[in-house]
């Protein structure tokens, strides 16, 4: 596969493996935070852990689309199905946990009409071949999925269609990383040690090396972003350790060949066209993080399934005993976690992480749990 | 000649008509239909006994027998339809015993209102693709449920098949030592399929690989007896099905990326679907298992059969009491490939 397999490259990947492992110093550890569930799934899927040596970590972070929002949302998005509306949203979202062990796949089941649609446009396509029906596009995800959703809110509006909305959770990577960075278990009590960042790929070809100056800077953390491939990874690991070990903290970016410092302005101002901030927004794991959200600018209050329908205000809590608040800020492993392959599984998932290949529960779980297994045997 | 009333005056209008509830009811309809589609084109000798089973005469031997529903959706993708599908699916099955395939029998539930035209198009394949195989549909049922209640054609075909003395192929025969085979390039019918579901429509040259493989086996049995175990990887692709053989013989398998045929299109179909075609349905292939030290001969005897040209030794089994299925990556990394949790594709055979 052209343009995909040369970052996949076995030959590569071995010299790379050999530079790290020369340049990493073995008397200190070097923990690395992938904000991204791209890369958290990268790293389990082509086994990238294997080519690393012992002193490098990786500490996953938060940024899994589904696995951040928080359960009212989700309770919210079922209860706008429940009163009628063709719910549509992307697959990974069907099987999150709600709750009273509900879910949006389960929801469905029960008579709810709820789709799975790949695009915005299809979401659209259902509202035009549906007019009497009320259509509900329940949007999530950083930066990188909400440029589409301000198309289709235009288009809506353009094609004066009057059965379409957005239920908006659209939320913005920047503020969640410096969320983890003011953390009192980063800056105080050293619970989670950070020594730098992969920044994200496809987020920051939409936003911009530029936004993360200031995490460097303040924080004095070095960033490398970079692509989602195997290779973009390890690459970006030796990036990381050379600054580590120079004292440096720069932003760097190894994923040139799509992100530029502006980013795509084009997808900024449709954004900022449609979208303003949210002042607070609920994240799962993080809380209450402020200006981290969207919500629709008034100009498009019609398209607004937050204005246009009345939701009950949920409480609905994590599943007791779930980790997935802790596992998202990095303060704990998957493998911390009581619930982790004992009742909790992708089959049958009782946290967010569990659920997307993006989650780390779930990239511990289906492709790396043969390490503990492994790992358990040579300590007996 | 004969003085019997003529029980039907007038054809069926295959071209314009439609599936009604009078096709399911046991009167005239029913058998119309049943006299001009379904025994018209299965023709064989046995179905024209004309009556409620097919009689024959029991072989010598071990028999075995496998029944498989068909529901996809779209009833026809490129490379084939539910017909030929239902045809396939179920000599595989048999077949995946080292059997010849004897017999098949067919029930259909149709949904009223589907167009009788689409409903010949399916038959006529499903006829040709038994044909093709030698193996006739003897015996078969046709319901009709009400409009909604159904999605156009569900087809159930049941298999039988003798089992040639000196073989013993079970997927609890695989032992640590084995080496796994393939016969060819996984994931083609998933993404034919995908390429023709409604919301998804995507340009591709890819066709199913619908096929049925008994004459592969044939070959394979003939010239290695000691296979321990086959498998068609279906629904869940190659993962469920060694994950399923792991399980049952209670071993390990470690397999090499690099060594699974996969092509070109449907790498890159997969990889902007986000799926991964390990775990993409095919209806074409098989899986075997069998010692070391026939392996190499045995792939020579795959590769030598036209529907194991791109056969190819994938990896091999070990001991592991976790019954955990690795793989190397083509990365140089390692990782678990495991069942596959929820659904990767709906309805896809």
């Amino acid at each position: 596969m052209k343009y995909v397999d040369e970052f996949r490259d076995k030959a590569l990947a071995k010299k790379l493996a050999k530079q790290i492992a020369e340049e990493a110093d073995p008397s200190r550890q070097y923990n690395l935070m992938e904000f991204c569930g791209g890369h958290t799934h990268a790293i389990f899927r082509y086994g990238v852990q294997d080519l690393m040596p012992d002193n490098v970590h990786f500490v996953h972070g938060p940024g899994c689309p589904v696995c951040v929002l928080p359960i009212p949302r989700i309770d919210n998005a079922i209860e706008l199905a429940e009163q009628g509306a063709i719910v549509c949203t992307y697959g990974d979202m069907m099987r999150v946990p709600a709750s009273g062990k509900n879910s949006l796949i389960k929801a469905k089941a029960a008579g709810s009409d709820i789709r799975m649609v790949y695009s915005t446009m299809d979401a659209l396509k259902i509202a035009r071949d549906n007019p009497e029906r009320e259509v509900v596009f329940f949007a999530i995800g950083f930066e990188t999925t909400t440029p589409p959703t301000a198309v289709a809110i235009k288009v809506a509006a353009a094609e004066g269609l009057k059965n379409f909305s957005v239920f908006c959770n659209h939320v913005l990577t920047p503020a969640a990383i410096q969320h983890i960075l003011q953390s009192p278990e980063v800056r105080e009590l050293g619970q989670v040690h950070i020594d730098g960042f992969y920044g994200p790929s496809h987020v920051s070809s939409i936003i911009g090396s530029a936004p993360y100056d200031y995490f460097a800077e303040e924080f004095q953390k070095p960033v490398v972003i970079a692509g989602f491939e195997p290779l973009d990874v390890m690459q970006s690991t030796l990036m990381l350790i050379r600054q580590i070990n120079e004292g440096r903290f720069e932003v760097e970016n190894e994923y040139t060949r799509v992100v530029t410092p502006e980013g795509n302005e084009k997808a900024q101002d449709l954004v900022s066209e449609v979208f303003e901030l949210r002042r607070a927004f609920e994240w799962r794991g993080l809380g209450e993080v402020p200006y981290s959200a969207l919500k629709i600018k008034e100009e498009f209050a019609e398209y607004d399934a937050e204005r246009r329908f009345t939701v009950t205000d949920s409480k609905g809590k994590d599943v007791k005993g779930c980790e997935c608040p802790a596992i998202l800020r990095g303060v704990k492993k998957p493998t911390d976690c009581k619930l982790f392959g004992t009742v909790c599984t992708p089959d049958n998932p009782m946290g967010s992480c569990m659920v997307s290949s993006e989650g780390s529960c779930a990239a511990y779980w289906s492709y790396g749990r043969f390490r503990l297994d492994r790992a358990k045997e040579a300590a007996e | 000649m004969s003085r019997m009333e003529k029980r039907f005056p007038t054809k069926i209008n295959m071209r314009r008509g439609k599936v009604d509830m009078t096709h399911g009811s046991g009167g005239r309809a029913m058998a119309q239909l049943i006299e001009e589609l379904f025994a018209k084109n299965f023709d064989n000798e046995l179905l024209a006994q004309g009556n409620d089973q097919a009689l024959f005469d029991a072989p010598k031997g071990r028999m075995v027998m496998s029944v498989d529903g068909h529901v996809v959706s779209p009833l026809f993708f490129p490379g084939g339809d539910i017909g030929s599908l239902s045809v396939h699916g179920t000599i595989n099955d048999v077949a995946m015993s080292g059997a010849v395939p004897l017999y098949l029998s067919a029930g259909f539930i149709l949904e009223e209102g589907y167009p009788l035209a689409d409903l010949e198009k399916i038959v006529i394949s499903m006829a040709k693709a038994a044909k093709d195989a030698g193996v006739p549909v003897v015996t078969g049922d046709t319901k009709v449920v009400e409009r909604g209640k159904g999605d156009g054609v569900f087809i159930t075909t049941t298999g039988i098949g003798v089992v040639p003395d000196g073989l013993d192929i079970s997927g609890a025969n695989v032992r640590a030592g084995d080496v796994i085979l393939i016969s060819g390039h996984i994931g083609d019918h998933g993404v034919a399929i995908m390429s023709s579901r409604e919301n998804l429509a995507f340009e591709t040259q890819i066709t199913s690989d619908s096929a049925a493989l008994h004459g592969l086996v044939a070959d394979m049995v003939a010239a290695v007896p000691e296979i321990h175990a086959l498998r068609d990887p279906t629904r869940g692709g190659l993962a469920a099905t060694l994950n399923e053989i792991a399980y049952q013989a209670e071993v390990g398998m470690k397999l090499f990326e690099e060594n699974i045929p996969l092509r070109g299109e449907v790498d890159a179909a997969c990889e902007f679907l986000g799926l991964d075609p390990l775990y993409v349905a095919n209806e074409g292939k098989l899986v075997a298992f069998c010692p070391a030290a026939q392996a190499e001969k045995l792939l020579s005897v795959m590769r030598a059969h036209p529907l194991g040209r791109d056969s190819a030794i994938i990896g091999e089994v070990l001991e592991d009491d976790m019954g955990f299925v690795t793989m190397e990556t083509g990365f140089g990394g390692t990782r678990i490939v495991d069942w596959l949790a929820g659904e990767q594709l709906p309805r896809i055979c």
